[in-house]
C-alpha cells in the first residue's frame, strides 16, 4: 500500500473487519432466518414461456391442497396487484408498458409471475403450486433486439405500438470533425448479459405489527429508505407505518438495487392476511427473476491522425430494456453515456443510445452499471487503433489521455474531472508487471510459433461514482437525491453510535465508518456502533449503490463528528470553567492548552449533556449532532491495469497468467477493505470476460439459468493478483476519498480481452465475443485462418 | 428447490436395503452420497416416494487388495478412493480423475460406486472403468451377477443395475508398473468436464507397449478408443503418439452443447487423447 494519506488516529489503517466474525460464522440474521410466529410462506407460480397469453388461470385447485391459506392470481389479487415502479423516465416521450406484481393476461418473459400461494410451510406452498391450473396460448417471442426495432416485428407489449423504449442522443459535432481524420476505425462490441448471482437469494418478510398500524418487511435489499418509499407509493400503506429493515445481506452487486414484485406481493399479502408472509428465492428463481445486467450492442467508430491524435468518437447503442422497466432499467446505458470517453482528449463524441423490449428477463444495474460496458469498448477501440497505427497500445494511451499537470479537465462528455494521475499509475504498473520482460517473451513465443501464445491486455480506466449533487441528477431525470445523511450520538455511558444513512451488503461499512468516527471524536473502534439499514432506527438515507457509500456518506460523517465535537467543546469549557478556544481536543479528551491536567473526556461531557444539570446557556440536552451532505460532484477514480493471458492455440483455452493493478481511489479509509474491493470486482470482470454469458433460444428460453451452466469462477480459476494504490486525493468532498465497490469490474474485462486478442493477433484475430470460453476462441482462430 | 415429500429409510445391509427397495417397488430410489440425487429430487426432476439410504452399509465400503486387482466398495467416497495406497500406485488413472470431481466437500460424500451408477455422461470416473475393463458386482433378490464394464453403461443415466438391484463393488485390474493421466478439459476448476481422457500406458524400452483409453462426454456413455489404442502400440515420440490419436474421434458421434458443438468436440478428442497419452507415457 503506497501514499496513503493518515488524516487522524483511526484513517487509513487496514485494521480487520469487525462484522467478519459474526458474517463468516453464519452468526447473523439474515431475513430467511427470521421466523415469527403464523408466518405463511409464499410461493410463486411463473411463466414457463417467453411470450403468451394466458388463456385459462385458476387457484382453486392450490386452495384444496394442504395446509393452503389463499391463493391469488391477477384477477383475485384485484387492487392489491400494484405495479413495479420505474424512477427514471430517461426522455419525456420513454415508452413505459405496466409491470403489476403478477402478469393480468399476457406473460412476458420466462419466469414472469402468474400467481401465488400462500401455505403454513414452505414445502406445502411449493407443493400447492402444482395444483394450479393454467393454459397459455404461446406467442412469438422477440428475442434479438435488432429484429425487435425492425419493421414488421412482433411487439412484446401490443398496446405500446413499438418495442423501441426510448432513443437518447448527445454530441452532434463529430460527422464534421472525422473529415480532420486519417484514420477511422469501426467496430461492434457485445456486453453479453449477466446474471447478478449474488450469494444469498432474495428473501422478504413483512408483518402486522401487533395492535399498531405498523407494517414491519424485512429484506435482503440494498436501497431500504428508498424501498419504504416506493413500496409506500405503489401499495398504499402510508410511509410512516411502513419499517423496512435489511438485515446483514449477502451480496447485491446492484442486483438488489431493486424494487422487486416479490416485496410488493409479500407487503400487500401481510396486510390482506393480517398476518407474517415470507417469501425465499431459490437459485433456478433467482437466475430468471432477479435483474439481470449489461445485455447492449455497441457500434463504435473512432478517429484519429496518423500520429494517433484523437479526433472524436462516436457511439451508436441498443441496450436490452428486457421485458419491463425496473427501477432504473432505461437509465443504466445512460450512466455509461458520460464515460464512453475514458481518459481521453478528443474534440467530437457523439452518442445514440436505443433502449429495446425484448421478452427476456428485465436488466437493471449490475457492478458498474453502464460504466463497464463504455470502459469495455473504448480501451478495447483503443487497442484496435493502435493496432490499425502500428503503435505500441500504451503509446497511444499516453499521448492522448489527461495530463496530471490538466487537471480539473472538462470531457468531451461534459464531465469534469477533478483530480488524477494516469503516469504516476501506469509507470507503477508497468514495473509491477515487468511489462518489458513479457513482451519480450510473447515475441520470442510468437518466433518460435509456440503452441502457448502470450499476450498483454492493457486497461487504462476511469469511472464516474458517487452520484451526486442532486441537483445533477435532477437534471438527468433521476427521481432521487444525491445526498447522505448521518447522526452521531454519544450515549450517556460514553459509547457511540453512528447512524447512517448509506446500507452495506458486504463491503464493511461498520468497520470503515466506525474509523471515520474514531479518527475525529477519538474514541476506539471497538466503542462505535454502525446503526444502518433499518428506517425505525436510522434518519432518512438514499442507501449504498454506485460507489457512494464513501465518496457521499462518509463526508457526512465527518461533518457530523466534527459538529458533535463543537457541541462537546462548549459543555466541556463549562465543566472545566474556561473559554472553549482554550481546549485542545486530544485522543477524546478536552484539555486545556498549556495545562493539560485541567481535562474533561468525551464520556464526562455526554453524561453531563445526558442529565443537563449544568448546561451552559443556550445548549441543548444530549450529545448527538447531525449532518445531511450533498457532495460538489462526481468522484472519479481511476487506474491501470495489465493482464498477461497465455492462449493454448490448439485447445482454444485461455489463462490468466498474470494480473497486476495500480488503482487510485483518492484517500484510503481501509486499504485492506479498499483492497478487497478490488479483488472482488477485478474477478467479477474477468467472469463477463471469460465465464459469464446468459443466453436465450430463439423460443425466448434461458439456456442457462443454473449455477452449473452459468460459470462462476472461483478461486482456483483466478491467479494471484498483485495490486497498488497511487492516492490522488479528490477535491469534491472533504475526506478526498473516490468510491471503489466498481473499479475493479469496469477496468479488469477489456484489460482481459485486449490480452488474448494481443496473443492471437498476428493468426488474423482482432477481436474474440465475450465470454471467451475455449470454444468461442478456438472458432475465432480457425477462421482467421481461413478454416470455418 | 424444495423437494416433494418422500419416505426416508436407512439401510443397514445390502440385504435391508434390497428388501427396502422390493417393498418400495418403482417408487423406491437408493441414495449413496446424495450428490447426484438430491439436487435432481430439489430440482423435482424426479420424485421417489422412498429414498433408502445405502451410505451405512459396512458391506459397501473399503478397498481390498486382492493380488490381481482391486475390488473397492460402491459405498467407498471419492476422497477415501483417490487417497488410498493402492489405487494411488496400481490404479493412477482412477486415483487422478477422481481428484478432478467436483471440490473437497463433494468428494467427501459423493461415492464411486454413485458415480457410476448414475452415469451421468459428463462424468469422470466412468471411462476409466470403461478403459480398464472394471467389473462390476450387482445385488438383486437372486443373489449376484457380476457385468463386465462393457456392458455396464448402457445410455445416459442407465446402467445395468436394475430398479430392485444395488451396485455392492467395482473391480478393478492392478496395472502395476504402468503409466496412469486424466486429462480434464473444462472451462473452470470445478466444472464438469467437457472433455475427458483416461489414459493408461504400459511402456517397454521407450516405446508404448499397451494402452487403455477412454473418453467422457462424448456421447450418451463412455467411449473406449480401441483404434488408438491398437495405433499407439510402437509409438515413442510425441509426433506418433499425435498421429495414432487422430482416431480418438473415429466412431464418435458426440452431441452439441453450450461449451462445444461438433466439430470442436471432435477436435478436442484428438488433441486431449493425444495430451492425455504423452503424460501417461512420460513422452514429450
Ligand atoms: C456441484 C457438483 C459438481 C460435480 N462435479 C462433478 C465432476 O466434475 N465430475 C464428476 O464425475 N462428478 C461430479 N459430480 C457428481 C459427484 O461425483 C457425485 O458424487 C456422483 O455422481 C454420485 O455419487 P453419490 O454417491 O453422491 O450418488 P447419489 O447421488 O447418492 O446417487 C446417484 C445415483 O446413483 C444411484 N446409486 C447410488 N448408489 C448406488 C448403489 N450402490 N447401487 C445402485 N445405485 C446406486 C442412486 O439411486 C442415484 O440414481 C458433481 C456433483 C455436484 C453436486
Amino acid at each position: 500500500m503506497t501514499d496513503v494519506v493518515d488524516a487522524g488516529t483511526a484513517l487509513g489503517r487496514p485494521i480487520k473487519r469487525k462484522e467478519d466474525a459474526r458474517l463468516l460464522h453464519g452468526q447473523t440474521n439474515w431475513t430467511d432466518n427470521i421466523q415469527l410466529p403464523g408466518t405463511v410462506h409464499m410461493a410463486i407460480l411463473r411463466s414457463p414461456l417467453a411470450h403468451a397469453k394466458i388463456t385459462h388461470l385458476d387457484v382453486s385447485g392450490a386452495l384444496a391442497m394442504p395446509n393452503v391459506v389463499a391463493a391469488f392470481g391477477a384477477a383475485e389479487l384485484g387492487e392489491l396487484n400494484s405495479s413495479v415502479p420505474c424512477v427514471w423516465p430517461v426522455t419525456d416521450d420513454m415508452v413505459a408498458p405496466d409491470f403489476p406484481a403478477l402478469a393480468k393476461d399476457t406473460v412476458h418473459h420466462v419466469g414472469d409471475c402468474v400467481a401465488v400461494v400462500l401455505a403454513t410451510d414452505a414445502v406445502s406452498a411449493a407443493d400447492a403450486l402444482e395444483a394450479m391450473s393454467v393454459d397459455y396460448e404461446p406467442l412469438q417471442a422477440v428475442v434479438n433486439m435488432e429484429s425487435a426495432i425492425s419493421p414488421g416485428s412482433t411487439l412484446v407489449h401490443e398496446d405500446k405500438g413499438t418495442n423501441t423504449c426510448y432513443v437518447y442522443n448527445l454530441g452532434g459535432g463529430y460527422d464534421e470533425k472525422v473529415k480532420e481524420a486519417d484514420v477511422v476505425i469501426k467496430r461492434r462490441f457485445i456486453n453479453q448479459r449477466l446474471i447478478p448471482a449474488f450469494m444469498e437469494p432474495r428473501s422478504v418478510v413483512a408483518a402486522p405489527m401487533g395492535m399498531s398500524d405498523e407494517i414491519t418487511m424485512w429484506t435482503s435489499t440494498q436501497i431500504p429508505h428508498i424501498l419504504r418509499l416506493l413500496i409506500a407509493l405503489v401499495t398504499g400503506i402510508p410511509e410512516n407505518n411502513l419499517r423496512v429493515i435489511a438485515p446483514d445481506v449477502g451480496g447485491g452487486f446492484g442486483g438488489k438495487l431493486q424494487i422487486y414484485r416479490e416485496e410488493i406481493l409479500v407487503a400487500q399479502l401481510a396486510r390482506k392476511l393480517g398476518r407474517p408472509v415470507k417469501w425465499t428465492e431459490t437459485r433456478s428463481e433467482d437466475m430468471v427473476a432477479t435483474h439481470h445486467g449489461r445485455d447492449q450492442i455497441q457500434d463504435i467508430e473512432i478517429a484519429a491522425k496518423s500520429d494517433g491524435t484523437l479526433v472524436g468518437l462516436k457511439v451508436d447503442l441498443k441496450a436490452n430494456m428486457g421485458a419491463y422497466l425496473q427501477i432504473i432499467t432505461p437509465g443504466i446505458p445512460l450512466l455509461g453515456m458520460f464515460m464512453y470517453p475514458g481518459i481521453y482528449k478528443m474534440d467530437a463524441y457523439d452518442f445514440q443510445c436505443t433502449g429495446v423490449f425484448t421478452n427476456t428477463t428485465p436488466t437493471d444495474a449490475y457492478r458498474g452499471a453502464g460504466r463497464p460496458e463504455s470502459t469495455y469498448a473504448i480501451e478495447r477501440i483503443m487497442d484496435e487503433l493502435a493496432a490499425e497505427l502500428g503503435m505500441e497500445p500504451m503509446e497511444l494511451r499516453r499521448k492522448n489521455w489527461i495530463k496530471h499537470e490538466e487537471f480539473p479537465y472538462t470531457t468531451i462528455a461534459g464531465l469534469t474531472y477533478d483530480t488524477g494521475n494516469y503516469e504516476l499509475a501506469t509507470a507503477r504498473a508497468l514495473e509491477l508487471f515487468d511489462y518489458e520482460g513479457l513482451r519480450a517473451e510473447q515475441k520470442s513465443r510468437r518466433d518460435s510459433g509456440d503452441r502457448v501464445q502470450l499476450g498483454i491486455g492493457i486497461s487504462t480506466f476511469t469511472e464516474m461514482c458517487g452520484l451526486a449533487p442532486s441537483r445533477t441528477l435532477g437534471a438527468l431525470k433521476y427521481v432521487a437525491g444525491g445526498w447522505e445523511h448521518c447522526t452521531v450520538r454519544v450515549l450517556p455511558t460514553g459509547k457511540v453510535e453512528v447512524i447512517t444513512g448509506t446500507s452495506p451488503h458486504g463491503q464493511g461499512h461498520e468497520t470503515a465508518w466506525s474509523q471515520i468516527a474514531s479518527s475525529i471524536l477519538g474514541v476506539p473502534v471497538e466503542d462505535i456502533e454502525v446503526v444502518h439499514s433499518d428506517t425505525g432506527r436510522a434518519p432518512y438515507g438514499m442507501d449504498t449503490y454506485g460507489s457512494r457509500s464513501l465518496a457521499v456518506g462518509g463526508q457526512a460523517i465527518k461533518e457530523a463528528s466534527e459538529r458533535l465535537v463543537e457541541k462537546a467543546r462548549v459543555i466541556a469549557a463549562h465543566q472545566i470553567e474556561c473559554s472553549p478556544e482554550d481546549l485542545e481536543y486530544v485522543d477524546g479528551v478536552f484539555q486545556v492548552k498549556g495545562d493539560p491536567e485541567k481535562s474533561q473526556p468525551l464520556g464526562a461531557v455526554a453524561f453531563e449533556a445526558f442529565t443537563a444539570h449544568n448546561l451552559p446557556d443556550g445548549v441543548e440536552p444530549t450529545l448527538s449532532a447531525e449532518a445531511t451532505i450533498d457532495p460538489q460532484d462526481f468522484s472519479y477514480p481511476h487506474g491501470t491495469h495489465l493482464a498477461a493471458m497465455e492462449v493454448d492455440t490448439e485447445t482454444g483455452k485461455v489463462t490468466v497468467r498474470k494480473y497486476v493493478c495500480v488503482d487510485d481511489v483518492g484517500v484510503q479509509v481501509n486499504p485492506m477493505i479498499v483492497e478487497g474491493q478490488v479483488h472482488g470486482g477485478v474477478a467479477q470482470g474477468i467472469a463477463q470476460a471469460l465465464y459469464e454469458g446468459a443466453n436465450y433460444d430463439e423460443d425466448g428460453q434461458p439456456q442457462n439459468a443454473n449455477l452449473s451452466t452459468y460459470l462462476i469462477p472461483s478461486a482456483p480459476d483466478l491467479p494471484s493478483f498483485i495490486t497498488d494504490t497511487t492516492c490522488t486525493p479528490s477535491t469534491t468532498n472533504p475526506l478526498g476519498t473516490k468510491g471503489v465497490g466498481e473499479a475493479g469490474a469496469i477496468a479488469s474485462t477489456p484489460a482481459i480481452i485486449n490480452g488474448i486478442v494481443d496473443a492471437i493477433r498476428h493468426l488474423g484475430v482482432n477481436d474474440v465475443l465475450m465470454p471467451a470460453t475455449p470454444m468461442t476462441v478456438w472458432k475465432t482462430i480457425q477462421a482467421a485462418q481461413g478454416g470455418k | 428447490m424444495i423437494p416433494v415429500a418422500f419416505d426416508y429409510k436407512k439401510a443397514s445391509s445390502v440385504e435391508d436395503a434390497l428388501a427396502a427397495l422390493a417393498e418400495g417397488g418403482e417408487d423406491a430410489k437408493l441414495m449413496g452420497g446424495g450428490q447426484s440425487l438430491v439436487p435432481v429430487l430439489r430440482l423435482r426432476l424426479n420424485a421417489p416416494s422412498v429414498v433408502v439410504d445405502c451410505s451405512s452399509i459396512p458391506e459397501l465400503k473399503g478397498i481390498k487388495d486382492e493380488g490381481g486387482k482391486i475390488v473397492i466398495g460402491a459405498g467407498t467416497t471419492h476422497h477415501a478412493v483417490m487417497n488410498d495406497p493402492a489405487v494411488k500406485s496400481s490404479l493412477k488413472v482412477l486415483a487422478d480423475a477422481t481428484a478432478s470431481v467436483a471440490d473437497p466437500q463433494i468428494r467427501h460424500r459423493g461415492t464411486l460406486g454413485g458415480a457410476l451408477a448414475h452415469s451421468d455422461p459428463r462424468a469422470d470416473q466412468p471411462p476409466v472403468a470403461l478403459a480398464l475393463d472394471a467389473e462390476f458386482t450387482i445385488a438383486g433378490a437372486t443373489g449376484q451377477r457380476c457385468v463386465a464394464a462393457a456392458d455396464f453403461f448402457q445410455g445416459p443415466f442407465e446402467t445395468a443395475v436394475g430398479p430392485d438391484e444395488i451396485l455392492v463393488s467395482i473391480a478393478f485390474p492392478k496395472l502395476d508398473g504402468w503409466g496412469g493421466h486424466y486429462e480434464k478439459f473444462n472451462r473452470a476448476a470445478q466444472a464438469w468436464s467437457i472433455i475427458g481422457v483416461a489414459a493408461a500406458v504400459r511402456m517397454e524400452g521407450g516405446k508404448i507397449a499397451e494402452a487403455r483409453i477412454g473418453l467422457t462426454n462424448v456421447g450418451g456413455t463412455p467411449h473406449r478408443a480401441s483404434a488408438v489404442e491398437q495405433a499407439l502400440v510402437g509409438a515413442s515420440s510425441i509426433a506418433e503418439v499425435e498421429a495414432a490419436s487422430m482416431y480418438a474421434s473415429d466412431n464418435l458421434s458426440p452431441f452439441a452443447d453450450e461449451d462445444a458443438d461438433v466439430d470442436y468436440r471432435l477436435h478436442l478428442a484428438r488433441v486431449l487423447t493425444a495430451r492425455s497419452v504423452a503424460k501417461a507415457a512420460g513422452i514429450s
